[in-house]
């Protein structure tokens, strides 16, 4: 573990001087969780927001009816052209466009999923987006989100970084009861003037407006440690190339934030256009080679953080298995999510596969049946890698959730 | 910890059925003062200085009356004048193609597949956008093609010292140089410029100018600019501002994408035609003009669905057309019934199939609506237990809409969310109830939909009073007109707006923006809101001044000149312990502290 060490050497220490390091980040630089004695581990999720298409994603090419049912969108059968997919266990394979990905799922830190999903049937963006970050699939009263309740308890005083939402609005996934920031831009994270910053901070600390103070409060203390960070150049790490899009742009925060030492424990970024109803095929394409390049330059830039972290990738609902009107596909049920880290057991696709043979093996005559539930899957990380295992109150109504083995059991 | 939790109760409850403690709240009726605030409030984007003094002078209730008439209130003659050089507001689709081309017209243009434009300005602008293209296609080389090279060399354009003003001077000298300008040396002087040096006079330059220099560099983009400075200035400016909130709430609940193909160059006809007449009229002339709008038509993708038969013995076709249930599908959840509206999969397939041959003429080059009966499904449907005969045309489409626009379902909907955008997050089931019999009994009258809201006792109770945050819309707008200040352009002030987290005729996704203000309530916004307050004040968002002579330096005056009311003690004492720390006072310090307080982002 000597490069950890040196890694944390530089970053953190190095901002605060030596003497200055608030009692929080002792924790999180040195010792994790003292009374479990594991390092912090850190999760990821991403949202894909719009229903990407599942099965162009990952591709069944070994179910004939696929063919079948998409004669103008269907990603080819593997073999070797750029345009066909690429080849993962001789009947999944990857869209060609993410290519990029599949030396992770070589060196097994990359496990996908299929068939998974949100059991509700319901075929609304809004709902099912919001049921999924919820955790309550059918449920609208619960006012939190999965990632925010998946925090644990801080054993001393947390981070005010704990929990970073990428991009202009606070995520549902992350609202809740534990202190949650969203950051669109690190460097712009801060009060431009900077005597008037203390005012401010003055103003909302002691307001008494009961929905911008709280808010207020945790800004502020984000902003002190944010100002320790924009202080330094970043340049990512191996070599590692994030793509110009805001996606990109967002998982390198992230990466950022994970490589200072400020204590991040759960991050949120999002990216949409995949509600391909119309002409599929270039802009799946093009979405897929942005979101797949974002991902492996992450993986690279964090290199050896990667051991403790983990990406998980959604996406609300899946699309019809057959191709409408307009070579788009229209709102349909399961889909697939990926899982990415370095203490996963990837290079599998994981789940039970139901099947396109006939419409029967369908689900509702028209949509990828659902064999896995997505809080299986983020039932399995947060227990798991991040170690809370109360999962009754993260996802509160599941009591049984089937792990499908995506991490050794601890 | 305590506090916390009740933080996030109430900012993330959103309670299903209005809890007895909250009626209570909508029970308690407010103040004559405070109404009149209230009312200013909530029914423009914000008070400007005299507007209480004049609101009390009309008498409260027959301002809110001329404000539900918009008709009858004479418009602001300085915002007609700066609309006017505004004008892609007035074009057809057609002429907005034509007049500003999108990258395909040039394309199609370098193609040979397109005559080039007559109009001899435009001509000029297309060659040279053709010849960059085929230049960055590699067929000339840059540079070299003869559309490319100024007749004239910006040094004979220009005499030194102009172009040592354009280069070094302050942005006031600018303007008055670009202003005084002639236009012929304008244009000469525009069309000499390397595009970098071009986009630089950007800040600086006149409406006219700026448009020009658009118009050079990325014709399209016009279209874009002309909506967003038309909608800030519209709500700074406009005398009809309870008509300006309602554009921006249908707009937002009639969401379309600027971003989606040809909706660049649809919206302003969407807006000006379909949405703006009927903000307060008939819900049912508001939703038909949506489902026959091309910018939705196209936008939600219904201008493609056709019956799924089409093409089954065309063999020519080997990509077969057929149904799309999109527009459907957010026609049900989004414009009208509400996801629990009670409509089934099955309802969405038969409503989809009910629109098909609802199409756009030529909808790359900016036709209009169309209806194909080739391409409808005469078969017969039910829709919520309708059944709407086979053989039928056109009107399967428009009998949906009647059904979709007198459902009790919609009724609820339409109401609750005027509701929380005027009244309250949470707002009281009683006043929704009464709102939707109002709807039901008026065939959807907007109007009477609104002044029963504006008679309830929840309008003007402590429950409502303050209850919402300002959306980054209302905030930008709200901040300008509080401070009085003189808006020469609005572009750099709708940038503002979408860096506060809304960027405008951009919301990707059909629900629009939330009404609620968890919407906005979160640190990246606060954050800037903080640092537009500072910059605004300090006259530093282009396009803007502020007489900052207007605000002294005792934090409760400028609070009561800009809030009119005090601000708390809180946000007084922050701002009396800034000043003390201060020796050096910047203009403007204060007014910026008090905007991007937390009193002033509450309405």
């Amino acid at each position: 573990m000597n490069t950890r060490r040196v890694f944390l050497k530089n970053s953190a220490l190095a901002i605060f001087g030596v003497g200055a390091i608030p009692s929080w980040l002792s924790r999180s630089v040195y010792a994790g969780d003292v009374h479990t004695k594991r390092r912090k581990k850190i999760l990821i999720a991403i949202f894909q927001r719009g229903a990407v298409d599942g099965l162009n994603m990952v591709v069944p090419f070994g179910e004939p009816r696929y063919y079948q049912l998409r004669p103008s969108i269907a990603i080819p059968r593997p073999d070797g052209t750029p345009a066909s997919a690429v080849d993962l266990d001789g009947f999944f394979g990857l869209h060609p466009s993410l290519a990029s990905l599949k030396p992770m799922f070589d060196a097994r830190h990359l496990a996908i999923v299929d068939a998974v999903g949100s059991p509700d049937p319901t075929r609304s963006h809004f709902d099912a987006q919001d049921y999924m970050e919820s955790g309550t699939p059918g449920l609208k009263a619960t006012g939190d989100g999965w990632m925010n309740r998946a925090l644990l308890k801080p054993v001393g005083p947390a981070s005010p970084l704990r929990a970073v939402s990428l991009g202009s609005g606070l995520s549902r996934t992350l609202r809740g009861p534990n202190d949650a920031i969203a950051v669109n831009n690190l460097n712009d994270f801060q009060v431009k003037d900077q005597k008037s910053a203390a005012t401010f901070e003055s103003m909302y600390d002691h307001s008494h407006d009961t929905v911008l103070h709280g808010t207020g409060k945790e800004t502020f203390s984000a902003v002190k440690i944010m100002q320790s960070i924009q202080k330094q150049r970043y340049t990512p790490a191996n070599g590692a190339k994030y793509p110009g899009g805001k996606f990109g742009q967002n998982l390198q925060q992230i990466a950022r934030l994970i490589k200072a030492d400020v204590g991040i424990e759960v991050a949120f970024a999002e990216i949409g256009g995949w509600d391909t109803h119309v002409n599929e095929a270039n802009q799946l394409a093009n979405n897929l080679t942005e979101f797949g390049q974002s991902l492996a330059a992450l993986y690279q830039d964090l290199g050896d953080r990667m051991e403790d972290v983990t990406v998980v990738t959604m996406s609300e609902f899946g699309r019809t298995v057959r191709e409408n009107g307009d070579r788009g596909t229209d709102h349909g049920h399961a889909n697939v999510m990926f899982v990415m880290g370095g203490d996963i057991r990837g290079g599998k696709v994981y789940g039970d596969w139901p099947g396109l043979a006939d419409d029967e093996q369908l689900y509702e005559g028209r949509d990828l049946n659902l064999t896995t539930d997505f809080r299986d899957v983020l039932g399995e990380l947060v227990s798991r890698h991040m170690g809370n295992r109360n999962l009754k109150a993260v996802f509160p109504g599941y009591n049984n959730p089937k792990f499908r083995g995506l991490l050794p059991v601890a | 910890m305590k506090k916390r939790a009740l933080v996030a109760a109430l900012v993330f409850a959103l309670p299903l059925a209005s809890s007895p403690k909250s009626d209570k709240r909508f029970q308690k009726k407010l103040g004559k003062d405070d109404q009149i605030l209230h009312a200013l409030d909530r029914l423009t984007f914000g008070p400007r200085p005299g507007d209480v003094e004049r609101v009390k002078k009309i008498g409260l209730k027959k301002w809110i009356g001329q404000q539900l008439h918009p008709e009858q209130i004479k418009e602001n003659v300085a915002l007609e004048l700066q609309l006017l050089p505004l004008e892609s507001l007035r074009m057809t689709p057609m002429e907005t193609v034509q007049r500003y081309p999108p990258p395909q017209l040039i394309k199609a243009i370098a193609d040979g597949k397109q005559p080039l434009p007559e109009d001899p300005v435009l001509r000029a602008t297309v060659e040279r956008l053709v010849a960059r293209y085929k230049a960055r296609k590699g067929e000339v080389p840059a540079g070299n093609g003869a559309e490319l090279e100024p007749v004239h060399p910006l040094d004979e354009v220009l005499e030194p010292w102009e172009l040592q003003t354009l280069r070094a001077g302050t942005p006031d000298k600018k303007r008055e140089l670009l202003e005084t300008m002639p236009p012929d040396k304008l244009e000469e002087m525009l069309v000499a410029m390397p595009r970098p040096q071009r986009q630089k006079l950007f800040d600086s330059a006149p409406t006219d100018v700026r448009r020009k220099i658009l118009l050079l560099n990325a014709p399209q983009q016009v279209v874009a600019f002309d909506l967003l400075e038309s909608k800030l200035l519209r709500a700074i400016e406009s005398n009809r501002q309870l008509a300006e909130e309602l554009d921006d709430f249908w707009f937002n609940h009639f969401n379309v994408f600027y971003e989606k193909g040809s909706d660049r160059f649809l919206i302003p006809e969407y807006e000006r035609d379909a949405i703006r007449p009927n903000v307060l009229g008939k819900f049912r002339d508001l939703l038909e003009a949506t489902a026959k709008s091309p910018a939705m038509l196209f936008y939600l993708d219904n201008f493609q669905s056709v019956r799924a038969d089409v093409d089954a013995n065309n063999k020519n076709r080997k990509v077969k057309r057929g149904l799309n249930e999109n527009y459907g599908r957010e026609l049900m959840e989004l414009h009208t019934l509400g996801v629990n509206g009670g409509y089934t999969q099955q309802d969405v397939t038969e409503v989809a199939r009910c629109f098909t041959g609802w199409t756009i003429l030529e909808p790359r080059k900016g036709g209009g609506f169309f209806y194909n009966d080739k391409l409808h499904d005469k078969g017969e449907k039910v829709v919520l237990g309708h059944v709407i005969p086979a053989g039928g045309g056109m009107d399967d489409g428009e009998k949906v809409l009647d059904i979709l626009a007198t459902h009790p379902s919609t009724a609820h909907f339409i109401s609750k969310e005027l509701a929380q955008r005027f009244v309250a997050d949470d707002p009281p089931n009683s006043l929704v109830e009464q709102m939707a019999q109002t709807f039901l009994a008026t065939g959807g009258d907007i109007r009477e939909v609104m002044k029963t809201m504006l008679d309830s006792k929840e309008f003007w109770s402590q429950g409502a009073y303050r209850a919402k945050l300002k959306t980054p819309f209302e905030m930008v707008a709200s901040s300008v007109r509080a401070l009085g200040a003189d808006v020469t352009d609005a572009w750099a002030l709708a940038n503002q707006v979408g860096t506060l987290g809304e960027p405008l005729y951009r919301k990707q996704e059909p629900t629009g923006y939330s009404n609620l203000n968890s919407e906005w309530v979160n640190s990246a916004a606060l954050l800037n809101r903080m640092n537009f307050g500072l910059q605004l004040a300090k006259n530093g968002v282009a396009g803007v001044k502020v007489d900052t002579r207007r605000f002294g330096n005792n934090p409760d005056a400028v609070a009561k000149t800009l809030m009119f009311r005090s601000a708390s003690s809180q946000t007084r004492s922050a701002i009396n312990k800034a000043l003390k720390d201060q020796k050096q006072r910047t203009p403007g310090l204060v007014a910026g502290l008090v905007i991007g307080s937390p009193d002033f982002q509450r309405r």
